[in-house]
Protein backbone atom coordinates (compact mmCIF):
# COMPACT_ATOMS: atom_id res chain seq x y z
CA UNK A 1 0.00 0.00 0.00
CA UNK A 2 1.45 3.39 -1.07
CA UNK A 3 2.91 5.14 2.37
CA UNK A 4 1.42 8.50 1.66
CA UNK A 5 -2.26 7.00 2.04
CA UNK A 6 -1.30 4.72 5.32
CA UNK A 7 0.20 7.98 6.71
CA UNK A 8 -3.27 9.70 5.78
CA UNK A 9 -5.52 6.76 7.27
CA UNK A 10 -3.60 6.59 10.06
CA UNK A 11 -4.09 10.26 11.11
CA UNK A 12 -7.87 9.72 9.92
CA UNK A 13 -7.86 6.89 12.29
CA UNK A 14 -6.34 9.13 15.14
CA UNK A 15 -8.55 11.82 14.53
CA UNK A 16 -11.78 9.82 14.39
CA UNK A 17 -10.92 8.34 17.54
CA UNK A 18 -9.82 11.43 19.59
CA UNK A 19 -13.16 13.14 18.25
CA UNK A 20 -15.33 9.63 19.14
CA UNK A 21 -13.45 9.97 22.93
CA UNK A 22 -13.66 13.56 22.79
CA UNK A 23 -17.80 13.54 21.76
CA UNK A 24 -18.60 11.10 23.84
CA UNK A 25 -17.73 12.98 26.81
CA UNK A 26 -18.90 16.61 26.09
CA UNK A 27 -21.98 15.89 23.89
CA UNK A 28 -25.15 13.46 24.23
CA UNK A 29 -25.29 11.38 21.25
CA UNK A 30 -28.52 12.44 20.29
CA UNK A 31 -30.46 15.08 20.81
CA UNK A 32 -32.90 14.95 24.24
CA UNK A 33 -36.13 14.24 23.72
CA UNK A 34 -38.37 14.87 26.93
CA UNK A 35 -40.85 12.07 27.50
CA UNK A 36 -43.31 14.14 27.73
CA UNK A 37 -43.30 14.43 24.05
CA UNK A 38 -43.80 10.26 23.80
CA UNK A 39 -47.14 10.51 25.62
CA UNK A 40 -50.79 11.16 24.04
CA UNK A 41 -52.45 14.48 24.30
CA UNK A 42 -54.53 13.34 27.26
CA UNK A 43 -51.18 12.70 29.48
CA UNK A 44 -49.95 15.89 28.43
CA UNK A 45 -53.06 17.79 29.38
CA UNK A 46 -52.84 16.17 32.99
CA UNK A 47 -49.50 16.79 33.33
CA UNK A 48 -49.94 20.57 31.93
CA UNK A 49 -53.23 21.07 34.54
CA UNK A 50 -52.32 22.86 36.97
CA UNK A 51 -54.93 21.45 39.64
CA UNK A 52 -55.73 17.90 38.23
CA UNK A 53 -51.94 16.46 37.89
CA UNK A 54 -52.41 14.19 40.53
CA UNK A 55 -48.52 15.06 41.15
CA UNK A 56 -49.56 18.26 43.32
CA UNK A 57 -51.04 16.57 45.50
CA UNK A 58 -47.26 15.07 46.75
CA UNK A 59 -45.68 18.65 46.13
CA UNK A 60 -48.34 19.81 48.60
CA UNK A 61 -47.52 17.30 51.10
CA UNK A 62 -44.00 18.15 50.85
CA UNK A 63 -44.80 21.52 51.62
CA UNK A 64 -46.26 20.51 54.94
CA UNK A 65 -42.99 18.33 55.61
CA UNK A 66 -40.77 21.59 54.93
CA UNK A 67 -42.56 23.34 57.29
CA UNK A 68 -42.74 21.07 59.70
CA UNK A 69 -40.94 21.71 63.24
CA UNK A 70 -41.99 18.44 64.69
CA UNK A 71 -38.86 17.06 64.38
CA UNK A 72 -35.27 16.10 67.08
CA UNK A 73 -33.72 19.39 66.29
CA UNK A 74 -37.30 21.93 66.68
CA UNK A 75 -36.17 23.29 63.11
CA UNK A 76 -37.78 23.05 60.10
CA UNK A 77 -36.69 22.85 56.68
CA UNK A 78 -37.87 26.35 56.58
CA UNK A 79 -36.11 27.31 59.83
CA UNK A 80 -32.68 27.30 57.96
CA UNK A 81 -33.76 27.80 53.70
CA UNK A 82 -36.75 29.79 54.07
CA UNK A 83 -39.41 29.87 51.44
CA UNK A 84 -38.98 26.68 49.34
CA UNK A 85 -40.32 28.49 46.17
CA UNK A 86 -36.76 30.55 46.28
CA UNK A 87 -34.21 29.00 48.15
CA UNK A 88 -34.93 25.34 46.41
CA UNK A 89 -35.15 27.17 42.78
CA UNK A 90 -32.39 25.68 40.54
CA UNK A 91 -31.24 23.35 43.63
CA UNK A 92 -32.53 19.83 41.60
CA UNK A 93 -31.10 20.92 38.53
CA UNK A 94 -27.98 19.93 39.79
CA UNK A 95 -28.76 16.54 41.48
CA UNK A 96 -27.24 14.09 41.78
CA UNK A 97 -23.60 15.64 42.42
CA UNK A 98 -20.76 15.33 44.74
CA UNK A 99 -21.12 15.95 48.41
CA UNK A 100 -17.97 16.14 50.60
CA UNK A 101 -19.49 14.87 53.62
CA UNK A 102 -20.25 11.74 52.21
CA UNK A 103 -17.46 11.59 49.65
CA UNK A 104 -19.14 10.39 46.87
CA UNK A 105 -21.84 11.45 44.33
CA UNK A 106 -25.47 11.54 46.08
CA UNK A 107 -28.63 12.17 44.65
CA UNK A 108 -31.43 14.80 46.02
CA UNK A 109 -32.90 12.15 48.16
CA UNK A 110 -29.93 11.51 49.83
CA UNK A 111 -29.15 14.52 49.98
CA UNK A 112 -32.67 15.29 51.82
CA UNK A 113 -31.85 12.57 53.89
CA UNK A 114 -28.27 14.22 55.01
CA UNK A 115 -29.94 17.23 55.80
CA UNK A 116 -32.39 15.89 58.04
CA UNK A 117 -29.86 13.45 59.87
CA UNK A 118 -27.23 16.15 60.56
CA UNK A 119 -29.37 19.54 60.67
CA UNK A 120 -33.25 17.89 62.01
CA UNK A 121 -31.52 14.80 63.74
CA UNK A 122 -33.85 12.71 62.64
CA UNK A 123 -33.79 9.57 60.99
CA UNK A 124 -33.93 8.76 56.93
CA UNK A 125 -36.60 8.78 55.50
CA UNK A 126 -37.12 5.41 53.59
CA UNK A 127 -36.72 5.57 49.82
CA UNK A 128 -39.61 5.21 48.42
CA UNK A 129 -41.61 6.66 51.70
CA UNK A 130 -44.57 9.17 51.06
CA UNK A 131 -42.61 11.16 53.06
CA UNK A 132 -39.45 11.17 50.36
CA UNK A 133 -41.40 10.87 47.41
CA UNK A 134 -43.24 14.69 48.60
CA UNK A 135 -39.71 16.55 50.09
CA UNK A 136 -38.50 15.27 46.92
CA UNK A 137 -41.20 16.49 44.54
CA UNK A 138 -41.59 19.81 46.72
CA UNK A 139 -38.00 20.64 46.06
CA UNK A 140 -37.66 19.47 42.32
CA UNK A 141 -40.78 21.31 41.26
CA UNK A 142 -39.42 24.65 42.17
CA UNK A 143 -36.93 24.24 39.09
CA UNK A 144 -39.55 23.59 36.63
CA UNK A 145 -38.60 25.14 33.69
CA UNK A 146 -34.97 25.35 34.35
CA UNK A 147 -32.43 22.99 31.84
CA UNK A 148 -30.85 20.38 34.04
CA UNK A 149 -27.47 20.85 34.42
CA UNK A 150 -25.12 18.18 36.73
CA UNK A 151 -21.25 18.54 37.20
CA UNK A 152 -19.70 15.64 35.75
CA UNK A 153 -16.26 16.63 35.25
CA UNK A 154 -13.84 16.48 38.84
CA UNK A 155 -14.98 14.57 41.88
CA UNK A 156 -18.08 13.46 39.99
CA UNK A 157 -16.17 12.19 36.54
CA UNK A 158 -15.64 8.12 38.58
CA UNK A 159 -18.99 7.83 38.87
CA UNK A 160 -20.72 9.73 35.68
CA UNK A 161 -18.31 6.86 33.56
CA UNK A 162 -19.53 4.12 36.05
CA UNK A 163 -23.51 5.25 35.29
CA UNK A 164 -22.43 5.68 31.44
CA UNK A 165 -20.87 1.93 31.51
CA UNK A 166 -24.28 0.60 33.34
CA UNK A 167 -26.45 2.87 30.62
CA UNK A 168 -24.55 0.87 27.72
CA UNK A 169 -24.36 -2.44 29.68
CA UNK A 170 -26.32 -5.57 28.38
CA UNK A 171 -28.11 -6.99 31.25
CA UNK A 172 -30.73 -9.65 32.52
CA UNK A 173 -32.60 -12.48 30.45
CA UNK A 174 -33.41 -10.46 27.42
CA UNK A 175 -29.53 -9.10 27.25
CA UNK A 176 -30.99 -5.60 26.79
CA UNK A 177 -28.86 -2.59 27.70
CA UNK A 178 -30.49 0.79 28.74
CA UNK A 179 -29.06 2.13 25.17
CA UNK A 180 -30.64 -0.49 22.83
CA UNK A 181 -34.21 0.49 23.55
CA UNK A 182 -33.81 4.29 24.50
CA UNK A 183 -30.83 5.41 22.34
CA UNK A 184 -31.15 2.85 19.23
CA UNK A 185 -34.94 2.54 19.26
CA UNK A 186 -36.58 5.71 20.70
CA UNK A 187 -39.40 6.79 18.69
CA UNK A 188 -40.44 3.28 17.74
CA UNK A 189 -42.51 0.86 19.09
CA UNK A 190 -43.06 -2.07 21.49
CA UNK A 191 -46.33 -3.41 20.92
CA UNK A 192 -48.77 -0.08 21.18
CA UNK A 193 -46.05 1.41 22.96
CA UNK A 194 -43.93 4.43 21.85
CA UNK A 195 -40.55 3.83 23.39
CA UNK A 196 -38.88 6.99 25.19
CA UNK A 197 -35.44 8.67 25.08
CA UNK A 198 -35.94 7.10 28.66
CA UNK A 199 -35.48 11.21 30.02
CA UNK A 200 -35.53 11.43 33.41
CA UNK A 201 -36.04 15.48 34.11
CA UNK A 202 -39.78 14.51 35.55
CA UNK A 203 -38.69 12.94 38.58
CA UNK A 204 -40.74 12.21 40.85
CA UNK A 205 -43.32 11.23 38.22
CA UNK A 206 -46.91 10.48 38.93
CA UNK A 207 -47.21 7.24 36.60
CA UNK A 208 -50.75 6.08 36.02
CA UNK A 209 -49.17 2.48 35.80
CA UNK A 210 -48.04 2.55 39.61
CA UNK A 211 -51.10 5.36 40.27
CA UNK A 212 -49.20 7.23 42.52
CA UNK A 213 -45.66 9.14 42.65
CA UNK A 214 -42.28 7.11 41.66
CA UNK A 215 -38.60 8.32 41.95
CA UNK A 216 -35.90 7.65 39.56
CA UNK A 217 -34.49 4.25 41.11
CA UNK A 218 -38.00 3.08 41.09
CA UNK A 219 -38.43 3.49 37.27
CA UNK A 220 -35.14 2.15 36.60
CA UNK A 221 -35.96 -1.03 38.85
CA UNK A 222 -39.25 -1.77 36.98
CA UNK A 223 -37.23 -1.16 33.72
CA UNK A 224 -34.57 -3.58 34.93
CA UNK A 225 -37.03 -6.13 35.89
CA UNK A 226 -38.53 -5.30 32.46
CA UNK A 227 -35.48 -6.90 30.79
CA UNK A 228 -35.28 -9.96 33.71
CA UNK A 229 -32.78 -8.49 35.27
CA UNK A 230 -31.99 -7.90 39.00
CA UNK A 231 -32.70 -4.74 40.25
CA UNK A 232 -30.05 -2.71 42.66
CA UNK A 233 -31.63 -1.36 45.85
CA UNK A 234 -33.55 2.08 45.35
CA UNK A 235 -30.94 4.33 46.63
CA UNK A 236 -27.75 1.95 45.67
CA UNK A 237 -24.63 3.98 44.14
CA UNK A 238 -25.20 2.08 40.89
CA UNK A 239 -28.26 3.84 40.26
CA UNK A 240 -27.28 7.16 41.71
CA UNK A 241 -24.57 6.66 38.93
CA UNK A 242 -26.81 5.88 36.42
CA UNK A 243 -28.86 8.70 37.43
CA UNK A 244 -26.13 10.83 37.32
CA UNK A 245 -25.36 9.83 33.49
CA UNK A 246 -29.47 10.35 32.58
CA UNK A 247 -29.61 13.43 33.61
CA UNK A 248 -26.42 14.46 31.75
CA UNK A 249 -27.94 12.97 29.08
CA UNK A 250 -30.88 15.26 29.24
CA UNK A 251 -28.68 18.38 29.93
CA UNK A 252 -30.97 20.94 27.73
CA UNK A 253 -33.99 19.62 29.04
CA UNK A 254 -36.06 21.72 31.57
CA UNK A 255 -37.35 20.26 34.67
CA UNK A 256 -41.12 19.42 34.75
CA UNK A 257 -41.93 17.49 38.12
CA UNK A 258 -44.09 16.23 39.23
CA UNK A 259 -44.54 15.13 35.23
CA UNK A 260 -47.37 12.84 34.32
CA UNK A 261 -46.45 9.80 32.86
CA UNK A 262 -48.48 6.62 31.25
CA UNK B 1 -80.05 -42.74 -0.22
CA UNK B 2 -80.97 -44.67 3.12
CA UNK B 3 -77.57 -46.59 2.82
CA UNK B 4 -76.16 -43.29 2.98
CA UNK B 5 -77.91 -41.38 5.81
CA UNK B 6 -75.11 -42.95 7.86
CA UNK B 7 -73.47 -40.21 10.02
CA UNK B 8 -70.00 -41.21 8.76
CA UNK B 9 -70.97 -40.00 5.16
CA UNK B 10 -71.58 -36.10 4.91
CA UNK B 11 -74.52 -35.21 3.04
CA UNK B 12 -74.26 -32.07 0.99
CA UNK B 13 -77.47 -30.13 3.39
CA UNK B 14 -75.55 -31.40 6.56
CA UNK B 15 -71.95 -29.72 5.36
CA UNK B 16 -73.89 -26.60 4.54
CA UNK B 17 -76.18 -26.59 7.42
CA UNK B 18 -72.93 -27.23 9.85
CA UNK B 19 -70.56 -24.00 7.72
CA UNK B 20 -73.85 -21.48 7.89
CA UNK B 21 -74.36 -22.93 12.00
CA UNK B 22 -70.53 -21.87 12.46
CA UNK B 23 -70.30 -18.40 10.28
CA UNK B 24 -73.22 -17.88 12.70
CA UNK B 25 -71.33 -18.38 15.61
CA UNK B 26 -68.50 -16.49 14.69
CA UNK B 27 -70.34 -13.35 13.41
CA UNK B 28 -72.13 -13.50 17.08
CA UNK B 29 -70.17 -11.33 19.15
CA UNK B 30 -68.71 -13.61 21.99
CA UNK B 31 -69.33 -11.29 25.49
CA UNK B 32 -69.59 -13.18 28.76
CA UNK B 33 -69.52 -9.91 30.43
CA UNK B 34 -72.88 -8.63 29.29
CA UNK B 35 -74.65 -10.65 31.50
CA UNK B 36 -72.92 -8.60 34.32
CA UNK B 37 -73.33 -5.00 32.53
CA UNK B 38 -77.07 -5.81 32.22
CA UNK B 39 -77.29 -6.53 35.75
CA UNK B 40 -75.77 -3.98 36.82
CA UNK B 41 -77.72 -1.13 34.70
CA UNK B 42 -81.19 -3.32 35.82
CA UNK B 43 -80.39 -3.38 39.88
CA UNK B 44 -79.60 0.48 39.17
CA UNK B 45 -82.89 1.41 36.57
CA UNK B 46 -84.62 -1.68 37.28
CA UNK B 47 -86.94 -2.23 33.98
CA UNK B 48 -87.07 1.89 32.99
CA UNK B 49 -87.06 1.68 28.95
CA UNK B 50 -83.85 3.93 27.73
CA UNK B 51 -83.61 6.34 25.06
CA UNK B 52 -80.91 7.29 23.37
CA UNK B 53 -80.06 11.14 23.70
CA UNK B 54 -79.73 13.90 25.56
CA UNK B 55 -76.57 12.74 27.24
CA UNK B 56 -72.88 13.06 25.87
CA UNK B 57 -70.06 11.42 26.99
CA UNK B 58 -66.50 13.00 25.70
CA UNK B 59 -63.49 10.25 25.88
CA UNK B 60 -60.12 9.75 24.20
CA UNK B 61 -61.01 7.59 21.36
CA UNK B 62 -57.70 5.81 22.57
CA UNK B 63 -56.33 5.54 25.78
CA UNK B 64 -52.56 5.05 26.68
CA UNK B 65 -53.23 3.86 29.86
CA UNK B 66 -56.33 2.35 31.22
CA UNK B 67 -55.53 3.53 34.67
CA UNK B 68 -56.50 7.36 34.01
CA UNK B 69 -59.21 7.71 31.32
CA UNK B 70 -60.55 11.66 31.13
CA UNK B 71 -64.20 11.31 30.56
CA UNK B 72 -66.81 14.44 30.73
CA UNK B 73 -70.08 14.03 30.40
CA UNK B 74 -72.99 16.37 29.48
CA UNK B 75 -76.46 16.19 29.93
CA UNK B 76 -78.92 18.34 28.03
CA UNK B 77 -81.24 20.03 31.02
CA UNK B 78 -82.37 23.02 31.89
CA UNK B 79 -81.77 22.16 35.54
CA UNK B 80 -84.50 24.64 36.24
CA UNK B 81 -86.48 23.70 39.43
CA UNK B 82 -88.83 21.31 37.55
CA UNK B 83 -86.57 20.04 34.61
CA UNK B 84 -83.42 18.58 35.95
CA UNK B 85 -80.87 15.62 35.90
CA UNK B 86 -81.67 13.61 38.84
CA UNK B 87 -78.24 11.83 38.23
CA UNK B 88 -76.35 10.32 35.65
CA UNK B 89 -74.54 6.62 36.27
CA UNK B 90 -71.28 5.31 34.44
CA UNK B 91 -70.57 1.61 33.10
CA UNK B 92 -67.81 0.14 31.46
CA UNK B 93 -68.93 -3.29 30.07
CA UNK B 94 -65.53 -5.00 30.25
CA UNK B 95 -64.73 -3.86 33.49
CA UNK B 96 -65.07 -6.73 36.00
CA UNK B 97 -67.04 -4.45 37.70
CA UNK B 98 -68.92 -3.01 35.31
CA UNK B 99 -70.54 -0.30 37.63
CA UNK B 100 -68.34 2.88 37.72
CA UNK B 101 -69.98 5.54 39.78
CA UNK B 102 -73.29 7.11 40.42
CA UNK B 103 -73.06 10.95 40.25
CA UNK B 104 -76.23 12.78 41.73
CA UNK B 105 -76.60 16.90 41.02
CA UNK B 106 -78.54 18.42 44.08
CA UNK B 107 -80.79 21.87 43.70
CA UNK B 108 -77.41 24.05 43.67
CA UNK B 109 -75.79 22.82 40.15
CA UNK B 110 -75.42 24.97 37.61
CA UNK B 111 -75.58 22.20 35.00
CA UNK B 112 -75.74 19.16 34.49
CA UNK B 113 -72.15 18.39 33.12
CA UNK B 114 -68.85 16.79 35.27
CA UNK B 115 -65.46 15.23 34.74
CA UNK B 116 -63.70 12.64 36.21
CA UNK B 117 -61.17 10.04 35.46
CA UNK B 118 -61.65 6.31 35.26
CA UNK B 119 -59.85 2.85 35.01
CA UNK B 120 -60.65 0.26 31.86
CA UNK B 121 -59.50 -2.86 31.69
CA UNK B 122 -59.00 -3.07 27.74
CA UNK B 123 -60.63 -2.09 24.98
CA UNK B 124 -64.39 -1.78 25.45
CA UNK B 125 -67.58 0.38 25.69
CA UNK B 126 -68.08 2.85 27.98
CA UNK B 127 -72.19 3.07 28.81
CA UNK B 128 -73.23 6.71 30.63
CA UNK B 129 -77.49 6.85 31.51
CA UNK B 130 -79.05 10.10 32.82
CA UNK B 131 -82.33 10.37 34.79
CA UNK B 132 -84.21 12.83 34.70
CA UNK B 133 -86.63 14.61 36.99
CA UNK B 134 -89.60 13.53 35.30
CA UNK B 135 -88.25 9.48 35.20
CA UNK B 136 -86.97 8.93 31.82
CA UNK B 137 -83.78 7.69 31.18
CA UNK B 138 -81.48 8.53 28.42
CA UNK B 139 -78.10 6.90 27.39
CA UNK B 140 -75.03 6.65 25.09
CA UNK B 141 -72.07 4.77 24.48
CA UNK B 142 -68.78 5.26 23.41
CA UNK B 143 -66.20 2.84 22.64
CA UNK B 144 -62.42 3.52 23.55
CA UNK B 145 -59.28 1.59 22.45
CA UNK B 146 -56.69 0.93 25.68
CA UNK B 147 -53.25 0.13 23.90
CA UNK B 148 -50.98 -2.24 25.48
CA UNK B 149 -47.30 -1.81 26.02
CA UNK B 150 -44.84 -4.73 25.69
CA UNK B 151 -43.62 -4.39 29.13
CA UNK B 152 -47.53 -3.56 31.03
CA UNK B 153 -48.61 -6.91 30.30
CA UNK B 154 -45.92 -8.44 33.20
CA UNK B 155 -46.45 -8.81 36.29
CA UNK B 156 -44.01 -6.49 38.02
CA UNK B 157 -42.39 -5.98 41.35
CA UNK B 158 -41.90 -2.08 40.93
CA UNK C 1 -56.22 12.13 56.75
CA UNK C 2 -55.97 11.85 53.45
CA UNK C 3 -54.62 15.33 51.47
CA UNK C 4 -56.94 17.15 49.69
CA UNK C 5 -56.85 20.09 47.06
CA UNK C 6 -60.32 22.31 46.51
CA UNK C 7 -60.67 24.68 43.99
CA UNK C 8 -63.45 27.26 44.28
CA UNK C 9 -63.37 31.03 42.44
CA UNK C 10 -62.68 33.89 45.21
CA UNK C 11 -65.74 35.67 44.09
CA UNK C 12 -68.41 35.08 41.48
CA UNK C 13 -71.70 36.75 40.18
CA UNK C 14 -74.99 35.66 41.56
CA UNK C 15 -76.79 33.38 38.55
CA UNK C 16 -73.15 32.07 37.58
CA UNK C 17 -72.10 28.64 36.72
CA UNK C 18 -69.24 28.22 38.61
CA UNK C 19 -67.16 25.50 38.06
CA UNK C 20 -66.01 23.65 41.27
CA UNK C 21 -62.82 21.29 41.17
CA UNK C 22 -61.91 18.52 43.79
CA UNK C 23 -59.09 15.93 44.24
CA UNK C 24 -58.32 13.57 46.87
CA UNK C 25 -55.15 11.49 47.34
CA UNK C 26 -56.16 8.41 47.61
CA UNK C 27 -55.32 4.76 45.73
CA UNK C 28 -58.66 3.63 45.56
CA UNK C 29 -57.35 0.14 45.42
CA UNK C 30 -59.46 -2.26 43.35
CA UNK C 31 -58.68 -5.27 44.67
CA UNK C 32 -57.55 -6.89 41.52
CA UNK C 33 -53.98 -5.74 42.20
CA UNK C 34 -51.32 -8.21 43.72
CA UNK C 35 -48.53 -7.42 46.00
CA UNK C 36 -44.92 -7.95 45.21
CA UNK C 37 -45.71 -11.62 46.93
CA UNK C 38 -49.11 -12.76 44.75
CA UNK C 39 -51.72 -11.51 47.11
CA UNK C 40 -54.28 -9.36 46.11
CA UNK C 41 -54.60 -6.22 47.93
CA UNK C 42 -58.09 -5.86 49.54
CA UNK C 43 -60.22 -3.14 48.27
CA UNK C 44 -59.93 0.32 49.92
CA UNK C 45 -61.63 3.39 48.03
CA UNK C 46 -63.71 6.28 49.45
CA UNK C 47 -66.97 5.42 48.51
CA UNK C 48 -68.46 8.87 48.66
CA UNK C 49 -68.18 12.62 47.61
CA UNK C 50 -70.86 15.23 48.39
CA UNK C 51 -70.44 19.04 47.87
CA UNK C 52 -72.75 21.37 49.74
CA UNK C 53 -73.26 25.12 49.48
CA UNK C 54 -75.62 27.40 50.52
CA UNK C 55 -77.86 25.23 52.35
CA UNK C 56 -78.46 22.71 49.72
CA UNK C 57 -75.78 19.61 47.50
CA UNK C 58 -74.65 20.94 44.93
CA UNK C 59 -72.99 17.52 43.41
CA UNK C 60 -72.35 13.93 44.32
CA UNK C 61 -71.24 10.85 43.73
CA UNK C 62 -70.94 7.08 44.94
CA UNK C 63 -67.58 5.55 44.07
CA UNK C 64 -66.41 2.29 42.62
CA UNK C 65 -63.48 0.79 42.76
CA UNK C 66 -63.58 1.61 38.60
CA UNK C 67 -62.90 5.64 39.47
CA UNK C 68 -59.29 6.25 39.50
CA UNK C 69 -56.62 6.65 41.81
CA UNK C 70 -56.58 10.20 43.27
CA UNK C 71 -60.61 10.41 42.26
CA UNK C 72 -60.77 14.22 40.27
CA UNK C 73 -64.20 15.60 40.35
CA UNK C 74 -65.05 19.10 38.25
CA UNK C 75 -68.48 20.24 38.33
CA UNK C 76 -70.85 23.02 38.03
CA UNK C 77 -72.31 25.23 41.23
CA UNK C 78 -74.90 28.33 40.92
CA UNK C 79 -74.09 31.09 42.52
CA UNK C 80 -76.45 32.48 44.74
CA UNK C 81 -75.04 34.10 47.88
CA UNK C 82 -71.60 34.40 49.68
CA UNK C 83 -70.61 31.52 51.77
CA UNK C 84 -68.49 28.49 52.38
CA UNK C 85 -68.76 25.40 49.61
CA UNK C 86 -67.99 22.73 51.92
CA UNK C 87 -66.25 19.02 50.55
CA UNK C 88 -66.37 15.56 52.09
CA UNK C 89 -65.19 12.61 51.19
CA UNK C 90 -65.94 9.19 52.96
CA UNK C 91 -63.54 6.08 53.08
CA UNK C 92 -65.08 2.82 53.21
CA UNK C 93 -64.27 2.37 56.94
CA UNK C 94 -66.09 5.54 57.57
CA UNK C 95 -62.80 7.82 58.22
CA UNK C 96 -63.99 11.74 56.76
CA UNK C 97 -62.08 14.04 54.99
CA UNK C 98 -63.56 17.52 54.75
CA UNK C 99 -62.38 20.93 53.23
CA UNK C 100 -64.21 24.23 52.70
CA UNK C 101 -63.49 27.25 50.23
CA UNK C 102 -65.22 30.74 51.09
CA UNK C 103 -67.60 31.94 48.21
CA UNK C 104 -67.80 35.43 47.55
CA UNK C 105 -71.16 36.52 45.30
CA UNK C 106 -71.19 39.97 44.33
Amino acid sequence: MNRALVAILACAGIVATFAAVFASDQVPTQKPISGYDFMTTEVQQLQDDDFANPGLLWVEEGQTIWDDTKVASGKSCASCHGDAATAMRGVATRYPAYSAEADHVINLEQQINQCRRERQGESDFPYESEPLLSITALVSAQSKGLPQSVAIVGPAAESFERGKAFFYQRRGQLNLSCANCHEQHAGDHLRGESISQGQVNGFPIYRALWQTMGSTHRMFAWCNEAVRAEPYPAGSQEYVDLELFERWRGQVLKIETPAVRR
Amino acid sequence: MTDQSDSANWSRRGVLAGLGAGVMLLAMPVRADDASVAQAITDTFGHTPRRDGKITLKLPPLAETGNTVPLTVTVDSPMSNTERVKRVVVFANRNPRPLIAIMTFGPKAATAEFSTNMRLSGTQDVIAMAELSDGSVWQTQVRVLVTVGACDTLQLRY
Amino acid sequence: MPNTRIRVPKTAKAGDAVEIRAIIQHPMENGFRLDSQGTAIPVEIITDFTCTYDGGEVFSVKLEPGLSANPYFSFYLKATKSGPVDFRWVDQDGTITTATEQLDVT
